[in-house]
């Protein structure tokens, strides 16, 4: 369908991942230096140059496997480690949430305002380090470039695109349960009140003119709903009030996050009831992402630290989230959890 | 004015595409065909009249050769012509038309894709049968594809490209007065990308152009002339389909607001006037629905199909 659709879904997905994270760095009371570090090196690997210059290349949507391939390698960019649990809870939270604003965005051209709230979020997350800062500000500049132009009638594919690749999935995210956003059997709630989007009339009127034009009937009818007039449009600028709130970080207030995992496996049967066909178009994109980002080293900037030092540091940090987040071994590989593990994980992550 | 009666099951659920349903009535063999697309398969099913018998079939997207990625599907509709009944399917890689029970494909016409993706899509889109033996589709590029239809067997072809449009087209409709013998002044409406207002579904009836937008009205215009009859604030979010009973004038539009709404359509010939009135509304919760179709000329039953619903879910008027 679309071939504008990737970037979005990427930096949508990658927006959601960011919340989560530094959510659970602060409920985790992780020390503040190392927290920036972790968020600092994911924001790095996310915007990176060269692979930006593969993502805003016209191209179909990745696989649900390559791009949740794309994800765990993104969420590996820093010295956190997490187990296969905790990255399969992470990745279903990132999708359910943007699947939730894409269905709830009111108007298709909407999906730009969300995005743009994301990158607000992402620049505000690394105000502090230039050489980042800068590179989040080249990527706007690029949206804003092959985005703001676009007409309405190609926003909606992009977002039937979306619609498409989030289909079927239902998993239960308990923010949504708690704010009713949400039934109980994964459904979002479309509600038929509020305002309608900017553009659109509040349903009820019909009205009739003569062949010279002139108006002559209005009718009423029942609109069935309980529609308002529409908010003023959000702006698609750089330092601009967006309006909407989808896209902002529902994590910020501190309430706790949990998910409910009940019908997981059969949802998470459907994470990886995949085309099975061998597609060796898509294993070469793979390849070349993943090579992209695994290939990509926390750059050592000219700090006066040496290599010692950062080892220790990195050890340090890597024993507190280790008990925190989950499975670690010096190699990096996941070990296989037992049934008490798993236990701990899942009641760690329940913290999500 | 309607109740709901049972659904049907459908195999998958349906995408979020324009016209998501086709319906097909069979009234020799008191059957109704029903499609539902959902990404790269068309689902069909057979249901019979009593209720008691549902056959199920599975139509796949083509794809020209193994290597390439999967073809998504755009758009499955019937074309009712004089002689046979067609099914035709419209994907990213090219249309292919089946028997009306999707049994046998009877032609593939492949569209000009690039080797390596563009900035602009590619595909076909709006279906319709036109006049005694054509079908037209719509494309990406702004073209309409005229395919001409024999009376039975494969040997369809293209016959003419029609170039007025320049952005892609959103959908095609033929005048379906339902009178055989009326002279039509116009035989097809088309309608494209391009524009402010973004029209994605499209009706022609009695030289009368309805017309549903992104913006959630409906427009009435009469045909030749483009003078606007009359305009509906309908609904509060984009429309994804629109369908009239060509016997009883009864117009059914659904909306990614959760609602179908029926009206009436009365045309004045003496006053060259068209009126409309609002009837009735159905609202299926939680649902942005993506096809809703009349079951028969009078409008006595309707069907309606939404994203993520593995159903189309029936109306009949009480």
């Amino acid at each position: 369908m679309s071939s504008r659709t990737l970037p979005l879904l990427f930096i949508n997905l990658g927006g959601e991942m960011l919340y989560i994270l530094d959510q659970r760095l602060r409920a985790q009371n992780i020390p503040a230096d190392k927290a920036k570090k972790v968020m600092n090196d994911i924001i790095t690997t996310m915007f990176n140059k060269k692979f930006l210059e593969e993502l805003f290349k016209p191209q179909e949507l990745y696989s649900k496997k390559a791009l949740r391939t794309v994800f765990d390698r993104l969420a590996h960019a820093s010295i956190m480690r997490l187990n296969q649990a905790s990255m399969d809870k992470l990745y279903d939270l990132m999708t359910m949430a943007f699947k939730y604003q894409v269905l709830l965005c009111p108007r298709p051209k909407d999906i730009l305002l969300i995005s743009f709230n994301h990158m607000d979020a992402i620049k505000d997350f690394v105000k502090d380090t230039p050489s980042i800062l800068s590179q989040v500000d080249e990527t706007y500049q690029q949206l804003i470039e092959m985005y703001t132009t676009l007409c309405s009638g190609e926003f909606q594919l992009i977002r039937q695109t979306l619609l498409i690749f989030f289909q079927d999935m239902h998993i239960r995210v308990s923010i949504f349960l708690k704010d009713k956003v949400q039934n109980s059997n994964g459904r979002f709630v479309l509600p038929t009140s509020g305002p309608v989007p900017y553009g659109t009339q509040v349903p009820g009127l019909i009205r009739m003119f003569s062949c010279t034009g002139e108006e002559v009937t209005r009718l009423q009818f029942n609109n069935g709903g309980n529609y308002t007039a529409a908010l003023r449009e959000g702006s698609f600028e750089i330092f601009r009030d967006r309006v909407t709130k989808l896209g902002t970080n529902m994590y910020s207030v501190s309430r706790p996050v949990e998910t409910h995992m009940s019908g997981t496996s059969k949802n998470s049967a459907q994470h990886t009831k995949v085309n099975t066909a061998p597609n060796p178009l898509a294993k070469e994109e793979l390849n070349l992402l993943a090579k992209l980002m695994g290939g990509l080293e926390v750059p050592k900037s000219g700090n006066a630290d040496n290599v010692d030092n950062i080892v220790f540091q990195d050890q340090q940090v890597n024993a507190e989230l280790a008990k925190i987040m989950g499975e670690f071994t010096e190699s990096g590989e996941q070990s296989p959890s037992s049934s008490s593990k798993g236990d701990d994980l899942l009641a760690m992550m329940d913290g999500l | 004015m309607y109740h709901k009666e049972k659904s049907i099951q459908v195999k998958n659920s349906a995408s979020a595409l324009y016209n998501n349903l086709g319906v097909l009535r069979i009234a020799p063999r008191h059957l109704t065909y029903f499609t539902v697309v959902h990404a790269n398969v068309v689902n069909m099913v057979s249901a019979s009249w009593d209720g008691l018998n549902y056959s199920h079939r599975q139509l796949q997207s083509k794809e020209p050769n193994v290597a390439t990625s999967t073809s998504l599907i755009m758009q499955a509709a019937f074309c009712p012509l004089p002689s046979r009944d067609l099914l035709v399917v419209t994907s990213q890689k090219g249309i292919q038309m089946y028997e009306s029970d999707g049994s046998i494909m009877v032609y593939w016409h492949a569209l000009d894709t690039p080797e390596t993706p563009t900035a602009q899509a590619v595909f076909a889109r709006g279906i319709s049968a036109v006049r005694e033996s054509y079908i037209c589709v719509g494309v990406s590029s702004g073209a309409i594809l005229v395919f001409d239809v024999p009376i039975k067997g494969s040997n369809i072809t293209l016959s003419e490209v029609l170039k007025e449009h320049k952005e892609s087209i959103t959908d095609i409709a033929p005048e379906c007065s339902g009178q055989p013998g009326m002279e039509c002044i116009a035989d097809l409406v088309s309608a494209d990308d391009g524009g402010n207002l973004y029209v994605d579904c499209i009706i022609l009836w009695k030289g009368t152009v309805v017309a549903g937008y992104g913006t959630g009205q409906i427009h009435l215009y009469e045909a030749v002339t483009g003078i606007l009859h009359a305009e509906i604030n309908a609904h509060a979010r984009w429309i994804y389909s629109l369908d009239i009973a060509p016997f009883s004038g009864l117009l059914l539009s659904a909306a990614e607001d959760s609602l179908v709404r029926v009206w009436h359509l009365t045309m004045t010939p003496e006053t060259n006037s068209v009126e409309v009135a609002h009837l009735h509304n159905e609202c299926v919760t939680d649902t942005q629905i993506c096809g809703a179709k009349f079951c028969d000329g009078d409008g006595y039953a309707f069907a309606v199909t939404g994203y993520d619903l593995s159903e189309i879910i029936r109306y009949t008027q009480s």
